[in-house]
Order: C-alpha cells, then structure tokens, then sequence
C-alpha cells in the first residue's frame, strides 16, 4: 500500500485534488480512497487530505500517520507544522514553491522536488492571483515525480470530477509535468 | 477506465456483467445512486453536516431529469420526516436522510412512520450530538433511536451503502416498517473511493414497484390515523414486533436475492470473519469493522486465534446469531463508539444480554473508543484485543486512550 499525504489551505484545492488521485488512479486498475481531515474549514486555514493506494480493495479506515510521500500545496506550512512527521525514509516531498528544493533544509533522508503551481494556475485563469488553485497542477508535477501514475489518467479524472474549467485545469496539469525538474542535471545548473 | 468498462485485473471485484460503471464516489453520492436506481418518487430532507451531499446531489439528479422524483424542501428535519410520512402514506416510495441533532429532532415522528407502518427509508449519517458542537462520526444519534420501531443497519463501505439501501427497500417494503441506513460521518460519507453502480434492469428486478395493500387515495377513500383503544392497542404492538422478528429471517434471503441478481454479498445479519475456530472475537460494527480486519488478520498471523463478529443490523437484534457465533469464543470483546451514560457502549450491552441465558458463557468486554470521530487505528484496535487475552474477569466499560489520567487502557 502506498500512502500520500496532502498539505494545503483552505481554498487551494487539496480535497479536490485528493478526489482526482483517487479517480486517476482507479483508471490505471488500482484500488484508491481518499479523504480529507475535516476541521474547521475555512479559506486560508491548514488543512490535510489523504489517499491510499494499493491492488486489493482498502480495509484501512484511519487518518495517515506514516506517509510514503507528501504534497505541500502552501511552502509556508513548513514553518508552522511538522509536515515531515511520520514520513517514511525515503520518502518524496512536492513543494508548490517558486524556491529551489535545497532552500527548505529538509533531511536527506527524503527526496525533495519544487514546483511553481501558483503561476500555472494563475497563467489557466484558476482561482485569483491571490488564491490560485493549484490542486491540478501540483497532480502533474506529482505524476512526474513519483512515476506514480501517468498524466492520461489525471486527464480523464480532471473531466469526470472537476465541474468547471476542465481545459485550464488539464493545461495546468500537463504544464506542471513538463517543467517539474526531475533531473539531477538540471537540478544543479538551477542550484548554481 | 472508461465509463462502463472494468480495467483487466478488477473484474474479480467488479462483475462486469452486472455494473453499469464504477464510480469513485464519496459515501453520500453512493446513498444518492442508490435512491436513483430504486426509482423513490419522493424526497425531503433538509441539510445537515455530513449528510448534506446526500441530498445535494439527489437535487441535481431531480434538476437534471436523471431521476423522476418530487424533491420538497423543507424548513426543519421534523417536517422532512413529516413529509415523507405523507408521501408513503399515498403508496409512494420515499426517501430522506440526516444527522445527528437533524435525527433527534425528528424522533416523534420516527415512532409516527413505524405505527403507521410505513416503509420510509432514511440514511443517517452517524454524527455525534452536541453539545459541545461535534461534526464526526459517533453512534450516539441512531442508536438513541433504538426504541422507534426502525429497523438499523449499520455499513463498513461506501459499495456497502448501495447495496444495503436497495436492500432496506425490499425489507421495508415486505415488514411494512421503516429502515435506518447508517454510515460512519467522514469515515464514509467524505471518502471517495470505487463503487460499483448497477444495472438499473437488475436492481429493477430485484426491487419491483412498491403497491402497498392500504394507501391513500382519493378514489378509494379510507380512514387512517385513527384512535386505537386500549382493547386494540396492544395488538397493534404486537404485530410491530412480529414484522421485527420476521426481518431476522428476511435481511439475509434478500443478502442472498441481491447476490444472486446482483453478484455482490456483504454478509446477512451479521458478517463472520474468521470466527469457526476463534477463541477470542472482536464485535464490531461501521467502519471500525475494516480496520479491525487488518488487525485481525495480524494476530492470526502471529498463530493467536482472533476473529471478527461485524454487526451490520442492530435492530431488530440478532440474538440468535450473535449466541451462535460469540457463543463459541472463550473471550469476547465489543468495540463502541457510542455510550449510554450511566450503562456502557450499547452494542456491548446487547451482546452481553444476548449470551446470558447460554449455557457456558464467555468473558465479554465493553470497550468504548473513538466518540466524536476520534481515530481507532490498528494500535487501538490490538491494544483491546491484548487486554481482552489477558483478562481474567468481564468488564462492562473500558474506556480507550483518553488524553486525560483516568482507569482507560
């Protein structure tokens, strides 16, 4: 079983994009559930969403304690929650960030990635300059990194589930994937 | 995937020849397919946190012309329940859901619909009551029910939630009494995961039109609601609780119909895991029941022999199964997440009033856990069955893992 946690903010997107991974995935023949941790919700607030991933129908009916992998919708969560807790050595952390992945001093234990959702969103006309929502974008770059699954199913999902602005949000999709730097080449050069 | 087509590998969980689709859907949007495809022509509810997207989505299937219902709104939950007793009243198959404090305030008229006998069907979302304001899962609100005259199911996933309120139709519809749905908040209702939707020409056949014997229409009028005297009254009663026993031999032939038409099976009044050769036995019900899987499988691995009892009908009680199968554990422990102050978890204290009049009786335990959507993970879940292996008498209440000093484990 896999295990992804999602950290996000009220008003990005996060319960969202956990209901596309979800889709997307059935698509490529796994069993997925997926769930937000509802507390108070409001825009703007800290908020976590959850999927499991696996090949046989899912049992587990829990909140994730020891994630496999992580998706930080909000680079500034880092400064105020523990976003690592329970990762699993080895584990890969996306950033919505316009930073490098060296600049947030996470341990080497975890592989870490960076993406600017906030532009691609904003360039697709989703949400505003000031909330973008950046759930479709940061699945592309996620899709990319984690070899997980592959953009054709987020595509297919992003139609059935989202109900407006399928196009953008499928470009964003497909924007975020080409320009995530998984080269360790290309990573340096930005590096210096 | 596309619509209407299994990927290869899923077909042994997905019959192709009796899914429509799958769809990766929330517990809410399951209960609103399955009202759908059970062709109800009368719904009112009135929303409440977590059970609002039930009827969210059941308004836009009405909007849209997907399903040919009357959607009446509401002001309150009392007149939602009010409504749908008038509804069935006329013959028309009714549906309505809620929550919580939405349920409490309909409790008058839960007894109204099961005198009357009528065959409303109504999915609770299991929410904790307040005060203080609590929005996630608990048992409190159903179970303070108990005494209404509505059959209880209780489910473990979203794919059980259709197949259980087709099936709350066929019952309803042969006891003449109403049928309670319940599924855990969040748990289930905000978890979106696969659910096989079926063909509508078999859920068809599996659930005819509903024609009730006595009904109200305005040419062929009738007396209803009458005065029944003290010489009628208690007769009245009487046949409630005979069409309550009778649901004890009907909930699993329709379990058994449904799978023979539809292909899939969740168990009768109760689901046995693992249970023939048990020396100890977890009783469960909701979604606890699926973790409890794993953790159940774990001690079995270990060569420790575990099993699982789940509970998935409350009322009418299964006592009779329930003395079969906790009959032949050495040690039995019950999870709640419920409490009935002043007693104990409620599940428990049904199981263990059901074991009394058994010859040799087990130890059985009572463990409350995870009231107001607090999580009852594997940890949890193994620290109950390791206090119940090393019990030496029965206790009625343990409470687990609370966060202040206290006698909890």
């Amino acid at each position: 079983m896999i295990e992804i946690r999602m950290h996000g903010r009220g008003g990005q997107g996060a319960v969202i994009a956990c209901k596309i991974l979800a889709n997307a995935l059935f698509r490529e023949g796994k069993f997925a559930q997926s769930f937000p941790a509802f507390g108070v919700e409001r825009r703007g607030a800290p908020v976590m969403a959850f999927t499991r991933i696996d090949d046989k129908p899912i049992h587990l009916r829990t909140q994730i304690y020891e994630p496999d992998h992580l998706i930080i919708l909000d680079a500034s969560l880092l400064q105020t929650i523990d976003v690592t807790v329970g990762l699993k050595p080895g584990g890969k952390i996306l950033i919505n960030s316009t930073l490098a992945p060296e600049s947030f001093n996470l341990p080497d234990k975890y592989e870490v990635r960076t993406i600017d959702a906030n532009s691609i969103a904003i360039a697709n006309g989703l949400g505003s300059r000031s909330t973008p929502i950046v759930n479709t974008a940061i699945l592309g770059a996620f899709s990319k990194f984690t070899g997980i699954l592959g953009v054709t199913a987020i595509e297919a999902a992003i139609h059935d589930a989202v109900p407006i602005k399928k196009e953008a949000n499928v470009r964003a999709t497909h924007e975020a994937y080409e320009k995530l730097k998984t080269d360790p080449v290309a990573l340096m050069m930005e590096q210096s | 995937m596309e619509n209407g087509v299994i990927t290869a590998g899923l077909e042994k969980y997905f019959n192709p020849e009796t899914t429509e689709e799958v769809k990766v859907t929330e517990g809410t949007h399951a209960a609103s397919y399955a009202v759908g495809l059970a062709r109800v022509k009368v719904i009112s509810a009135y929303p409440i946190t977590p059970q609002t997207s039930i009827v969210e989505k059941l308004s836009e299937m009405c909007a849209s012309g997907e399903i040919d219902a009357e959607f009446i709104k509401v002001e309150s939950e009392h007149s939602a329940m009010a409504c749908v007793i008038g509804s069935e009243s006329t013959g028309a198959r009714s549906f309505t859901a809620t929550s919580s404090q939405g349920l409490a305030l309909m409790h008058e008229e839960l007894h109204w619909a099961a005198g009357a006998r009528l065959p409303v069907v109504m999915v609770n979302v299991n929410r904790a009551l307040g005060a203080p304001w609590n929005i996630w899962a608990d048992q409190s609100d159903s179970l303070a029910q108990r005494d209404t005259g509505w059959v209880q199911l209780y489910a473990e996933s979203n794919q059980e939630v259709l197949d259980m309120v087709l099936q709350a139709y066929r019952l309803a519809e042969e006891i003449m009494l109403p049928v309670m749905v319940n599924m855990d908040a969040f748990f289930l209702s905000h978890t979106t995961e696969p659910v096989a939707i079926p063909k509508q020409h078999l859920v068809d056949q599996f659930l005819p039109g509903y024609n009730p014997k006595f009904k109200m229409d305005i040419k062929d009028p009738r007396a209803f609601g009458g005065l029944a005297t003290p010489d009628r009254y208690m007769e009245l009663r009487y046949n409630i609780q005979k069409s309550m026993e009778g649901a004890l031999d009907l909930i699993p032939k329709i379990a058994d119909e449904y799978d023979a038409i539809i292909k899939r099976h969740h168990g009768g009044l109760v689901e046995e895991y693992l249970t023939e050769d048990a020396e100890y036995l977890l009783v469960t019900s909701g979604t606890i029941t699926g973790t409890s899987r794993i953790v159940v499988d774990a001690f079995r691995n270990k060569g420790i022999k575990v099993g699982l009892l789940k509970m998935r009908v409350f009322r009418p009680f299964p006592v009779k199964v329930v003395q079969e199968s906790a009959g032949r554990a050495k040690k039995i422990a019950v999870i709640d997440r419920n409490i009935s102050f002043g007693q104990s978890g409620i599940f428990f204290n049904e199981l263990k009033s059901a074991l009394y009049n058994l010859e040799t009786r087990p130890l059985i335990n009572g463990y409350v856990a995870g009231l107001g959507g607090r999580d009852v993970t594997p940890s949890t879940i193994e620290k109950v069955i390791n206090h119940l292996i090393a019990a030496e008498k029965g206790e009625d209440l343990i409470w687990m893992e609370l966060n202040y000093e206290s006698d909890e484990i």
